[in-house]
C-alpha cells in the first residue's frame, strides 16, 4: 500500500477538498487529520487492477473512492469487427473463472436474434458445463477470501478442487481456461465417453474439499469474526445498485435469472435458490457455499434427464471413430463407410467441427460448420464452410435487437446484440454483473475500518475481465 | 404481465411519451421522446402494478453506419427458415432503427416482483447528445450513465459526477462511436512503431 498525504494534488481532488476533522481543534482536544490511503491499482489484495483511494479518520474509511478501467480491452468495439463467432474467444476473457457461462449467454443472445432452436441434448450439455463452471467461479472465490484473511491452507484445497472440475472441463473443451466451446447453434463436441462416471468421481472429491474447508472456516475465530457484521447491504439497497447473483441473495432477496426468467432447460431441474438473512460477508460466504452444493446437483440431475446422445461408433467395427481417421476416408471419397458414424471429439480438438453429433448442434447449414468429411469430401460441404469462415461472410442474422439475460456466477449477465443483417454483430453489449457491485463498493466500505476492506472486497469476486471488458 | 398489456399499462401512464413499441423475439420495447425519459422511469419504479426495481442496464447504440454492410442477409428479416423455439416468438417483425436520430440510448428494466421486463430507447439528436439522468432514481445508474458518457461523449443533466470511467482522463474522443477508428491512436500513446 502506499500511503500518500491529503496534500496529494490527484488524491485531494478525487475526493474533494478537505473533511471537517481535518480543522485544528480550539477547544484542547487532540487535533487530527485525515489520512489518505491509496491501495492498489496492483496490490495483491486489489484481485487483478481496482484502485480505492480511501480517506481514513485513525482506522475508519470516511470516503472511498474507487477507480476502475485498468484492465479495458475494448471488448464491445472488438465485438463489430469481427463475426459472430469470432466473438466467442472474446467472451472467454470476460470472466475468465467460469467462460463457459459467458460462452453460452453469448451464443444464446445471438441464437434468439436469429431464431434458431438448439437441440435438447445441447441445452443439457450447456447447463453441464455451465454448472461446473459456476463452482469453480465460487470455489476462486472463497478460496481467495479465505486465503486473503489468512487461511491459506483452504485456498489450496479449494484450488485442488478447482483442479478437479477444470480436468473434467479440459476433457470435454480441450482446454483449462480459454475454452471456447459454445457455438452459435450448438456446442463444439458432445460429452466424452464415461464423463458421467468422472464427473461423479470429481464431485465426490470437491463435496469431501468444501465440506473439510467449511469445517476449517466456520470454527475459526479470525474468520468468522471478521466476516460476520462486515460489508452489510440491505436488500433494497442492493436492488437500488441493480446488484444480482450471490451478492443480492445474501441480503435476502430471491432472485435468480435461472429460476425467474428460466432459460435452457433450468425450468426442469429443480434446485433450491439459497439466501441470506443479513447480507454481511458471512452470508456471501453462506449463500456461495450452498450454490456450489446445488450446482453440483443440477449437473447430477441435468445427467440423468438429459436425452441420450449418438451413438459414439462405428456400426463395423463397434469402436468410435477418430476425427483424424474419419477425415482421411472422406479424403479418399469412402464416404459410404462412414454412414451412421460419428468421429469422436478428442481433447485435441480432433472432431470438433463434427456437426453431425444428433443432438449436440443445429442442423441449420447457415450458421453451424460442416462435419469435417464434409467440407473436405464434397463441394457443397467445403462451400458451406467458405462461407461461414470467410471474411465478409459468416452467420448473418437478420436485423434486430434482443437481450439475453443469464445467471452467471457473479449475477446476472446480459448480452445486449444488435444486427443490421452484416455478417458481424452492430453492438455488443455486456451487462458485467460485477460493474453494479463494484458501483456499490464506495457505499459499502464507508464507515468500516481499512481491515474490513479485504474481506467485503473479497466477497465483491470483482473479475477484472468483465469489470473493464 | 405480458408484452401486450405491459405496453398497455405503459402507455395509458405516460400519455404521449412512448412513440413506438414493438415485441421483437419477446422483448418488450418502447421508444420515447428524450423529455420524458425520467417522468416514465418515474413511474415504472413506483407504479405498483409495474414496480420495475431493478435497472438492469444502461447503454447505447450509435447508428451512423447501419445497414452499411453491402450484401443482404441469409435470413429475412422475419419469418426464419428454420422452426423458431417456442420460447423465441417470432410474430412481432423488428421495425427497423428506432428513428432518424444518430443514437439511441437504451435501458432495460426489470422488476423483481412481478418477473417481467421492459426496455427502453431513447433517440437521441447528434446536435443536442443530453438527457436527463436517472441516478436521482436508481444509484445504479450513476457507473452506467458515466459509461455511456464515456463511450459515446452523451451528457446526463443532474448526474451528480460525470466523468470517464473506463477510459483514462486524457483519452481523446469517444471510442464506441461509429466513427471512431478501431485501430486510431492516442495522443499518449503516441504514434504507431
Amino acid at each position: 500500500m502506499t500511503i500518500t498525504t491529503p496534500n496529494t494534488p490527484t488524491a485531494s481532488e478525487t475526493l474533494g477538498g478537505e473533511s471537517a476533522s481535518q480543522a485544528a481543534r480550539s477547544d484542547g482536544e487532540l487535533s487530527t487529520r485525515d489520512m489518505l490511503l491509496n491501495i492498489g491499482p496492483a496490490h495483491p489484495a486489489m484481485h487483478g487492477i481496482v484502485r480505492i483511494i480511501a480517506q481514513l479518520d485513525g482506522e475508519q474509511i470516511e470516503k472511498a473512492e474507487v477507480e476502475i478501467g485498468y484492465l479495458h480491452r475494448g471488448f464491445e468495439k472488438m465485438s463489430e469487427q469481427v463475426d459472430y463467432n469470432g466473438v466467442i474467444p472474446y467472451t472467454d476473457r470476460l470472466n475468465y473463472v467460469s467462460p463457459l457461462i459467458n460462452n453460452m449467454g453469448y451464443c444464446m443472445g445471438v441464437e434468439k436474434l436469429i431464431g434458431i432452436e438448439v437441440p435438447e441434448r445441447c441445452h443439457y450439455v450447456r447447463v453441464i458445463v455451465s454448472e461446473i463452471s459456476r463452482v469453480s467461479d465460487h470455489l476462486t472465490c472463497v478460496g481467495a477470501t479465505a486465503m486473503e484473511l489468512g487461511a491459506f491452507t483452504v485456498f489450496l484445497y479449494m484450488i485442488k478442487a478447482r483442479e478437479y472440475l477444470w480436468e473434467l472441463i479440459e476433457e470435454v473443451t480441450g482446454a483449462r481456461l480459454t475454452v471456447s466451446y459454445c457455438r452459435v447453434g450448438g456446442v463444439k463436441g458432445d460429452l466424452t465417453e464415461g464423463f458421467g462416471e468422472r464427473c461423479a468421481a470429481a464431485f465426490l472429491k470437491t463435496r469431501k474439499v468444501i465440506a473439510e474447508s467449511e469445517g476449517l472456516l466456520l470454527r475459526n475465530r479470525i474468520f468468522t469474526d471478521r466476516m460476520e457484521g462486515t460489508g452489510t447491504l440491505s436488500a433494497e439497497d442492493a436492488i437500488a445498485y441493480g446488484i444480482t447473483g450471490p451478492f443480492l441473495r445474501a441480503t435476502g432477496a430471491e432472485y435468480d435469472v435461472r429460476k425467474d426468467c428460466p432459460y435452457a432447460v433450468y425450468d426442469r431441474i429443480d434446485f433450491d435458490v439459497p439466501v441470506g438473512t443479513t447480507g454481511d460477508n458471512m452470508d456471501r460466504f453462506l449463500v456461495r457455499m450452498e450454490e456450489m452444493e446445488q450446482s453440483m446437483l443440477i449437473v447430477e440431475r441435468a445427467l440423468e434427464q438429459m436425452p441420450p446422445g449418438p451413438v459414439m461408433s462405428d456400426p463395423a467395427t463397434g469402436r468410435p471413430i477418430p476425427a483424424a481417421e474419419m477425415v482421411d476416408l472422406a479424403k479418399m471419397g469412402k464416404i459410404a463407410k462412414l454412414i451412421g458414424g460419428c468421429a469422436v471429439a478428442g481433447p485435441t480438438l480432433e472432431g470438433s467441427g463434427n456437426a453431425h453429433r444428433p443432438g449436440t448442434a443445429t442442423d441449420e447449414k447457415r450458421v453451424f460448420l460442416p462435419t469435417k468429411e464434409d467440407a473436405y469430401g464434397n463441394i457443397e460441404g467445403l462451400m458451406q464452410q467458405f462461407k461461414l469462415v470467410m471474411f465478409g461472410h459468416g452467420i448473418r442474422p437478420p436485423e434486430g435487437e434482443v437481450y439475453m439475460p443469464v445467471e452467471g456466477a457473479n449475477g446476472e449477465l446480459g448480452f445486449y446484440i444488435v444486427s443490421d443483417g452484416g455478417p458481424g454483430a452492430f453492438r455488443v453489449r455486456v451487462r458485467p454483473p460485477c460493474f453494479a457491485i463494484m458501483s456499490c463498493l464506495s457505499k459499502l466500505l464507508t464507515g468500516e475500518m481499512i481491515a474490513d476492506i479485504v474481506p467485503t472486497f473479497g466477497s465483491v469476486n470483482m473479475i477484472g475481465g468483465e469489470l473493464d471488458r | 404481465m405480458n408484452t401486450e398489456e405491459l405496453t398497455q399499462a405503459v402507455k395509458d401512464r405516460a400519455k404521449g411519451a412512448v412513440t413506438a413499441s414493438h415485441a421483437y423475439r419477446g422483448d418488450t420495447t418502447l421508444t420515447l421522446r428524450p423529455e420524458s425519459l425520467v417522468e416514465v422511469a418515474k413511474t415504472l419504479k413506483e407504479d405498483a402494478d409495474l414496480a420495475m426495481d431493478l435497472l438492469v442496464d444502461v447503454t447505447a447504440v450509435d447508428y451512423l453506419t447501419f445497414g452499411d454492410k453491402g450484401s443482404p442477409a441469409f435470413f429475412a428479416s422475419s419469418g426464419v427458415s428454420v422452426r423458431p423455439t417456442t420460447q423465441i416468438p417470432d410474430e412481432d417483425p423488428w421495425p427497423g432503427p428506432p428513428s432518424e436520430e444518430r443514437y439511441a440510448l437504451v435501458c432495460h428494466f426489470y422488476s423483481t416482483t412481478h418477473k417481467h421486463r421492459l426496455r427502453l430507447v431513447v433517440p437521441l439528436d447528434e446536435d443536442d447528445l443530453e438527457v436527463d439522468s436517472l441516478a436521482e432514481l436508481w444509484p445504479a445508474a450513476n457507473w452506467l450513465e458515466r459509461e455511456v458518457w464515456d463511450m459515446y461523449g452523451i451528457r446526463f443533466r443532474g448526474h451528480p459526477d460525470l466523468k470517464r470511467i473506463l477510459m483514462y482522463e486524457e483519452f481523446e474522443g469517444h471510442p464506441l462511436r461509429k466513427d471512431y477508428q478501431v485501430d486510431k491512436r492516442q495522443p499518449l500513446i503516441g504514434p504507431v512503431n
